[in-house]
């Protein structure tokens, strides 16, 4: 799982997720089956379930949004347990929850399989223009140096006795958050001259070391072959 | 990143789209908008920052990632960070800007799962393109209205920054109509998404006016938006003291800030509350407080099963369009205290921001 190529992960959890998007949110039997998949993925890739959990408070705000829906939706209303809630809104509400979450751990997965070097080589196999996959492999070498910049900023200064804790604060933290700016905006300039004095023409020579073996793909393939083969029985019981 | 900070309230909480939330088609139209989108800006880019597009774009790209992650104390212990379309707007030009936002939604939703897969073009047009050209446009057209100084970006910026977060909700909303696949009230949605978002929006246009303040007063050379406007002259003497050669240019103007939290909370959620109502007053055609205070309790009544039953205007709640009205606010309200309660949670939980994927791997 983790030496598989980037770029055909890429391809079989977006597949995944577009099977998982496109199943009707009635075919619940589809969405079981989903996650079972997702469940041996994450076992044959090791990753452990507190890191899936851990990483997944990103969709919180959604849950919220969806816990709402029941209640502002219109339509039919059902009783559940002493509430008065719109059916629509119960079904749309579960709709984002369910495809939410399957996306949100598919993702996990990826991202726990695959280094950011290698995301970036399957980024441009992919055909995303180079410009672009550029910027992002700058972005990826530096984000670690601009974030332990902004880390000393800190360190410097709470060691001066100053811990922001009000609005009134704000200016402060913002005065550290432009010289920030200054100082990566002024690196990517040294970066620059480097890069020029080494021959560097506004292209990034990118190794690109050719094939993929057929068996890859086709193990990667599975994945959402599965999930659309069972999200297709799973529809035709339901209907 | 601060330790005082226990909570985190992000700008645009609510728009880092996670898959399923919209529909296939409209997920699709997006992603090709977003596409056509950021070819047009790959073309217009190099404008802007000629062939030292990549290492710049690269590392203006890393700073708003890592400045998404500098918490900035809001008050009464919450605190809020940028999303930055605005901010990288005025500091490296709004195609250019539109490059850093792509790169930094996409590496978001690769490496951390932080958006969806297939909802990626939606978030790179909501919070990539909307925000960053209105978030520009706004500010371009302040900065002609006012005094033709480098320092007038600031307040231009703030309300840029404002208009851009409430510009990307009022999109959003009318995309989860289109796409949303469930029948909302659309007065309630757009109210609460607008009110709230006004609120929001006031701490993205306070930090952004903060920062670019911040770099206009030492690198004005680097602001892309006042390239047009010379900086002022300033001679350094024998103690390298440096001496503005023209006094009006003297003083920076002062960030356009609430020194007072109470006062931002009040006047946000006032704003909040009063586009909440007056946008379901429009929907509801019932622009009558007294019947608006009915279409509380009636819609009450109808989700508490009839706690309100016996109220004599009990029966409003069930016709028309008013129970809209307190959906709107209790939205805005709930939203607030729920996300403020998880938040909270969360933060103390976590004191430092998962970042060991980046450290580790560059």
């Amino acid at each position: 799982m983790h030496d598989m190529p980037a770029h055909v992960k890429i391809v079989a959890t977006f597949a995944f997720v577009l099977v998982v998007v496109l199943t009707p949110r009635t075919a619940f039997l589809a969405f079981a089956w989903y996650a079972a998949l997702l469940a041996v993925v994450a076992v044959r890739a090791r990753v452990r379930p507190a890191t899936i959990a851990r990483r997944a408070v990103v969709e919180v705000p959604f849950v919220v949004f969806a816990a709402l829906l029941p209640f502002v939706a219109l339509g039919e209303r059902v009783e559940v347990a002493g509430l008065s809630l719109s059916r629509d809104g119960l079904l749309a509400g579960w709709n984002i929850v369910v495809k939410g979450t399957l996306g949100v751990v598919a993702s996990i997965l990826l991202a726990a399989t695959t280094d950011s070097r290698a995301l970036l080589v399957g980024v441009q196999r992919l055909r995303c223009p180079p410009q672009l996959v550029e910027i992002m492999a700058f972005m990826l070498r530096y984000a670690g140096v601009v974030t332990d910049d902004m880390r000393r900023m800190r360190i410097a200064r709470e060691s001066r006795g100053f811990t922001a804790g009000h609005l009134g604060h704000v200016r402060v933290v913002a005065q550290s958050a432009g010289a920030l700016f200054i100082r990566s905006f002024e690196r990517g300039e040294r970066v620059y001259v480097a890069m020029v004095s080494r021959g560097y023409t506004g292209r990034l020579p990118l190794v690109d070391d050719g094939a993929v073996p057929a068996g890859a793909w086709l193990s990667a393939a599975m994945l959402p072959g599965l999930a659309l083969v069972g999200g297709v029985l799973a529809w035709w019981l339901a209907s | 990143m601060d330790s005082s900070v226990v909570t985190v309230v992000g700008p645009l909480p609510a728009l880092h789209v996670p898959d399923g939330f919209l529909n296939a088609p409209v997920s699709a139209a997006t992603a090709m908008i977003a596409a056509a989108a950021v070819l047009v800006a790959l073309r217009k880019a190099r404008g802007e920052l000629d062939e030292r597009t990549a290492p710049l774009a690269g590392l203006t790209a890393a700073f708003v990632f890592a400045v998404q992650m500098l918490n900035f104390p809001v008050g009464v212990g919450t605190s809020g960070h940028l999303m930055g379309g605005t901010l990288a707007a005025v500091l490296v030009g709004p195609w250019t800007a539109v490059l850093v936002l792509t790169v930094v939604l996409t590496v978001q939703a690769l490496v951390f799962a932080d958006g969806g897969l297939t909802a990626l073009g939606t978030n790179i047009l909501l919070l990539g393109i909307v925000t960053v050209l209105v978030g520009w446009l706004v500010t371009r057209m302040l900065q002609r209205m006012l005094p033709q100084r480098p320092t007038s970006v600031v307040p231009a910026s703030f309300v840029g920054a404002w208009l851009s977060v409430v510009a990307a909700a009022g999109v959003f909303v009318v995309l989860y109509l289109l796409g949303g696949a469930v029948q909302l009230p659309l007065g309630a949605l757009l109210g609460s998404m607008l009110g709230w978002h006004a609120l929001i929006g006031l701490g993205e246009g306070v930090i952004t006016a903060a920062v670019v303040a911040a770099v206009v007063a030492s690198r004005p050379d680097l602001v892309y938006a006042v390239r047009g406007l010379r900086p002022a002259l300033q001679l350094r003497d024998a103690d390298g003291v440096l001496h503005p050669a023209s006094p009006q240019d003297a003083v920076a103007a002062p960030a356009p800030h609430q020194r007072s939290s109470t006062r931002l909370v009040a006047v946000g959620a006032a704003l909040a509350l009063l586009l909440a109502g007056v946008v379901s007053f429009v929907a509801s055609g019932n622009p009558d407080g007294l019947e608006y205070v009915a279409g509380q309790q009636g819609f009450l009544g109808s989700a508490r099963d009839h706690l309100f039953g016996q109220q004599p205007l009990a029966d409003y709640g069930e016709v028309g369009s008013i129970p809209v009205g307190l959906a709107g606010l209790l939205g805005v309200i709930v939203t607030a205290l729920v996300g403020w309660l998880v938040f909270r949670w969360y933060a103390r939980r976590r004191p430092e921001p998962v970042n060991d994927d980046v450290n580790a791997s560059v």
